[in-house]
């Protein structure tokens, strides 16, 4: 009981924060608002046996890469006067479209939701079939990791180096010749 | 809610009365020690020989007037301190600092001496500290003011950058223990060679440790790596527009940084709680003795050595900290792998 | 003991949240932060799906996933810097010099 307890808790801190975050203005506060989501994320993977995900969550998202987010916007600082003047004469912003647009996202919610919950064969309880000891190890997760994906770990790392590079060429500012 | 469960929570709740306790103490710790390395007494009026100092600190602290600009982001303003303290006192959650207890024969199973125990330990510490960046940042950044604003981003990306050379110095000691569990590092450790020399691993790994204990120190911005922080002297810092508690939780989550950071060392590299003469379940003292000679070794390098220029600190993390540590990691891997095979 | 299906609701409304954000907000920086939340809520599908068949690779998948977000994410914003120091604002419909 008390694990279902925490995992609406979760749940509902998730979705909510994620609504929040699109639903701000400021861009600070949608930041902050996603580092409570990855939070709450980082809750349910831990009630899903998988500890070293969750930390691994927090440190990389809600630790670097949110970070990163935060300087960018703490750099540009874009008045906001400006994109408010912007927003009400757009086309894609008269009130019509928006509530369109955000009927749309609900009923999709809710189709999901109900074809999810009538799905029979994913209804067993997600502990039940095995037990945690083969998912949670972090010995079998490197043992997986360096064996069989060895291939995917290396690309990756070649792909952490390439955008580095690529982000700190297109960051560079213009030199006057 | 039976004996051991109800001795557990009082275990957690001992944890973080020492370490809001810790914070007091070294606020005078700090101001005695540089009273005396330069050759005179510290406080010494409040108390006998000072000792109530921290006591007039806070008191004085909390009376002040509670000032926010008024250009200032109302929620944020607030938050950063929050951050900041929240992840230095959740930080310490799973440091073990004791061994076992059955508590003089009450207990039928003992207790562990710790907050909590889980298998990846160390990587929860070193998560919750990059969340401590945060605070930083927020501060400087709803202070609205310049100065704020370049002290929070110069402090934070200091922190960031030492957080890799910090990574990769704990990943060395996690090879050689094969264990992510801070408990079972420390155990790991116990016993010696010969007799004599204790098996604590900053005899197998002297270099990582120099690197840990740079890079913490770096991580908690200070000693010569607090330029961010001194700014305060020179211009202004991320923490100029506080005032009263908000201004107090700042020094507060930096102790409280420092004395995690001291306490994984001594569990990582000192041995914990292990050592001569002592019954393991009092190994707690041993602890705290390893835990104050390194908060020591702060203070004694933060007033002996000059500061840093913000570009040799960056310079200084990322040219020569972090090949350095990668290396350490490298030649641990051969070796282990040497050794064991 | 919580059915799988609870956990693949969450994930599909968290998508369905990134991918609302990234068609009705107009602020650069607000799509990237959606696009995050949609990599996030395809995370806790395969970690979910994992734990079910007691698979380790849905977690190695995670890895890999959380890993490309963090490239996608330092490439965006220097795209963001390099395009707002261009023309000053945030708005992706003021990026229509390309147009016919």
């Amino acid at each position: 009981m008390p694990e279902t307890l925490l995992f609406y808790v979760l749940a509902g801190v998730a979705i909510a924060a994620s609504v929040l975050v699109i639903g701000q203005r400021n861009p600070m506060y949608s930041v902050m608002l996603l580092i409570a989501s990855f939070g709450a994320l980082a809750g349910l993977y831990i009630q899903l046996d998988a500890p070293f995900v969750a930390v691994a969550q927090i440190i990389i998202y809600a630790g670097a890469i949110m970070v990163l987010f935060l300087f960018v916007v703490m750099l540009l600082n874009a008045p906001q006067e400006d994109a408010a003047a912007w927003d009400r004469a757009h086309p894609l912003r008269q009130p019509g479209v928006l509530t369109f647009g955000t009927l749309l996202a609900a009923l999709l919610i809710v189709e999901l939701v109900w074809a999810l919950g009538r799905t029979l064969g994913l209804a067993a309880p997600v502990a039940g079939r095995v037990g945690p000891a083969t998912v949670s190890s972090v010995r079998e997760l490197g043992r997986v990791l360096f064996t069989d994906h060895m291939f995917a770990f290396e690309a990756t790392s070649v792909l952490i180096l390439v955008a580095m590079v690529g982000a700190v060429v297109l960051a560079r500012r213009e030199e006057d010749r | 809610m039976d004996l051991r469960t109800a001795v557990q929570l009082g275990v957690i709740g001992l944890t973080f009365f020492m370490l809001i306790n810790a914070s007091a103490l070294l606020v005078l710790a700090e101001r005695k020690i540089m009273g005396f390395m330069q050759q005179r007494f510290g406080p010494y009026l409040v108390g006998p020989h000072g000792l109530l100092q921290p006591l007039a600190d806070i008191l004085k602290l909390l009376m002040k007037e509670e000032l926010r600009p008024k250009g200032a982001d109302k929620w944020l303003f607030t938050l950063a301190p929050i951050l900041s303290v929240t992840a230095a006192f959740a930080a310490f959650s799973t440091v073990p600092w004791g061994a076992e207890t059955t508590l003089f024969g009450l207990l039928d199973q003992p207790v562990k001496l710790g907050a909590a125990d889980v298998n990846v330990g160390v990587l929860v510490v070193f998560a919750i500290t990059s969340m401590g960046v945060y605070g930083i940042v927020l501060a400087g950044w709803s202070s609205n003011s310049k100065y704020s604003l370049f002290g929070g981003l110069r402090a934070s990306a200091q922190m960031i950058s030492y957080e890799l050379s910090y990574a990769t110095a704990l990943a060395a000691v996690i090879l050689l223990a094969g264990s992510m569990s801070l408990r079972e590092v420390v155990d790991a450790q116990a016993g010696s060679w010969l007799g004599v020399l204790p098996r604590w691993y900053v005899f197998l790994q002297p270099v990582g440790f120099i690197i840990y204990m740079i890079a913490g120190v770096a991580e908690t911005n200070r000693a010569p790596f607090d330029f961010p922080e001194a700014e305060q002297e020179l211009v202004a810092g991320y923490n100029t527009e506080y005032s009263s508690v908000r201004f107090a939780l700042f020094p507060q989550a930096e102790y409280i940084n420092m004395a995690t950071m001291s306490a994984v060392a001594t569990d990582l590299y000192l041995g914990g709680w292990h050592g001569p003469f002592l019954p393991p379940a009092y190994g707690w003292i041993w602890f705290l003795a390893k835990v104050g000679f390194i908060l020591f070794a702060y203070i004694w390098v933060r007033w002996t050595v000059p500061r840093y220029r913000y570009d040799q600190l960056m310079t200084f993390g990322w040219k020569w900290l972090f090949p350095a540590s990668v290396l350490n990691l490298l030649v641990t891997a051969a070796l282990v792998l040497y050794f064991n095979a | 003991m919580i059915p799988l299906n609870h956990y693949l609701i969450v994930s599909a409304i968290l998508f369905t949240i990134g991918s609302a954000g990234v068609f009705l907000r107009r602020n650069l920086i607000t799509i990237l932060l959606s696009v995050e939340i949609m990599l996030n809520a395809v995370n806790l599908s395969f970690v979910a799906f994992g734990r079910a068949a007691g698979d380790v690779n849905g977690q190695i998948i995670t890895f890999f996933v959380i890993t490309v977000a963090a490239a996608e994410a330092a490439v965006g914003l220097a795209l963001v810097i390099a395009l707002f120091r261009h023309k000053e604002s945030l708005n992706p419909d003021a990026f229509t010099s390309l147009r016919w």
